[in-house]
């Protein structure tokens, strides 16, 4: 049976976007079929970082609509054969978002994918709010610092009460933490929380910290899911986050002050 | 099965003797008592208790008492020692009948329009509620209002998050919100707390925010309390 993850923050700007196409992809890698679903209608970024803007023909919203069949809408990933993206409509807005009708994609979708990763828009309102509705599991992407915990906070208030899952009380949307962006130089300048600090205020199981990168630009750039860079250590992250999300153990890396080799150390000049 | 469709219910209600209606007075202090506290008695129950009066065997007269009550935002709900012939015209009024409640305070058994002293009607204790337990982070945005009683919460209270109680409030966690014990108007409540970092304390309408409170006492279990109408805050 397919699994529906939704990726939400409530703060805009964190890296919903970025790790819903690092997941998906990451999930594809893993020999999972996989579909990631744009729900930020009229403000649409998820083709971008998919680099399969040129292919859009019909989206989410015509899906919705029945102004096409879901196998016209959905777009195969150039790179892996697991990997399906499916946009939505810069045209519209949030409204044209019919639960019902998200219900009837939704459904039609689990026959074919193991995963539904679905990018939610920034914000607590309809949009986000249909994002979340039918998820399984929730990443909660946060960037350590406060304004991104508060509304992270808020976020994961909401999941408790306005998923289907909570209306229907059935067993509790599954969230996690994804700590991105995450600088530990910040950290020790007192500039950015702690992972511990961020822990103790949400109170929700830690997914993964992904390391800020230049990669991440570099990637978004040339649309690009950054799971594919083998080089990047947000890549790397994410790889680590996708596995822990399986069942996994891995430890978390890029958290610690890496260990200066001797030569390096007389060399760099530390 | 059909044990368990209708089930016994314990309930605390006002008694209002019917006599007392009609003594201006008497309505002077209802008016003052419901504006002290207005959320606790805004459409509380109340039984007119005929002991001792002669009238009520018409239901004209019930319906000028409920719209008497109902002016005062209460809501009349039955009758109380009341003679057979009251009782008929109280049921033709859409009225219960309780059964004579012994734990009633004894007063003054004359209907004198004078006796002032006894025209506050008995307001239920808000001590005797049950209480209200949560043990799942209060998360920001959040409202909780634990009406008539306490609220015991065994978890953090996040910044955003706003706790009310007519009674106490507990907070074996961080508190880091909004805590609003006393909310009815009761001064005797206190906000009881394992760390101290809440935005806003405020007891029966008294309030602290989070500027006002005492540095030292950041972060640290604390008891709340009104003392002469200023916030006393205390090491536990």
């Amino acid at each position: 049976m397919a699994k529906i993850i939704v990726l939400t923050s409530g703060k805009g700007g964190v890296g919903k976007t970025t790790s819903a196409a690092a997941i998906a992809a990451g999930l594809a890698l893993r020999g999972k079929r996989t579909v990631v679903i744009d729900f930020d209608v009229g403000l649409r970024n998820l083709d971008l970082i998919m680099g399969c803007e040129r292919r859009v023909v019909f989206d989410f919203i015509n899906v919705i609509n029945g102004d096409a069949k879901l196998n016209q809408a959905l777009i195969k990933d150039k790179r892996n054969d697991n990997l399906y993206i499916f946009p939505t409509s810069q045209t519209r807005d949030k409204e044209a978002l019919k639960r019902e009708g998200v219900e009837r994609v939704l459904d039609e979708l689990k026959e074919n994918f193991d995963y539904i990763v679905c990018d939610s828009p920034a914000g607590i309102e309809h949009g986000a709010i249909t994002a979340l509705y039918f998820a399984d599991s929730a990443v909660i992407v946060t960037n350590p610092e406060v304004s991104s915990v508060r509304d992270s906070d808020r976020i994961i208030g909401i999941l408790a009460s306005k998923s289907r899952r909570a209306e229907h009380n059935l067993e509790p949307v599954d969230v996690h933490l994804l700590l991105t962006r995450y600088s530990l130089e910040r950290v020790k300048r007192g500039e950015m929380l702690s992972i511990e600090d961020v822990k103790e205020i949400l109170s929700i199981p830690l997914l993964g910290v992904i390391p800020e990168s230049e990669s991440v630009l570099r990637a978004s750039n040339t649309g690009t899911p950054i799971v594919f860079d083998q080089e990047s250590p947000a890549g790397r992250a994410y790889h680590d986050a996708v596995a822990r999300f399986l069942g996994e153990q891995r430890e978390m890396r890029f958290v610690k002050p890496e260990r200066r080799g001797f030569f390096r150390t007389l060399l760099g000049r530390a | 099965m059909a044990g368990n469709l209708v089930q016994g219910a314990v309930f605390t209600v006002m008694v209002v003797r019917a006599g007392m209606l009609r003594d201006p007075s008497f309505e002077f202090e209802l008016a003052q008592q419901v504006q002290r506290s207005p959320r606790f008695f805004l459409n509380a129950p109340v039984v007119l208790d005929l002991r001792e009066v002669a009238e009520f065997t018409g239901r004209e007269e019930f319906a000028e008492a409920r719209e008497i009550l109902r002016r005062h935002t209460l809501t009349l709900i039955g009758v109380q020692n009341a003679q057979p012939a009251q009782l008929d015209a109280a049921a033709a009024a859409g009225l219960a009948s309780f059964a004579p409640n012994a734990t009633q305070l004894s007063r003054p058994r004359s209907v004198d329009p004078g006796a002032t002293a006894a025209a506050a009607p008995q307001a239920a204790p808000p001590s005797t509620a049950k209480s209200r337990l949560v043990t799942q982070p209060v998360r920001s945005g959040t409202q909780i209002y634990a009406r008539g009683g306490d609220l015991v919460v065994t978890a953090a209270v996040s910044p955003g998050a706003e706790i009310m109680a007519d009674g106490n409030i507990h907070v074996y966690g961080a508190l880091r919100g909004r805590a609003l014990a006393g909310a009815s108007g009761d001064a005797e409540a206190r906000i009881f707390c394992s760390r101290l970092e809440a935005e806003l304390v405020s007891i029966a309408g008294h309030y602290l925010v989070s500027d006002q409170l005492p540095p030292e006492q950041r972060g640290l279990p604390v008891q709340i309390a009104l003392v002469d109408d200023r916030l006393t805050i205390e090491r536990n």
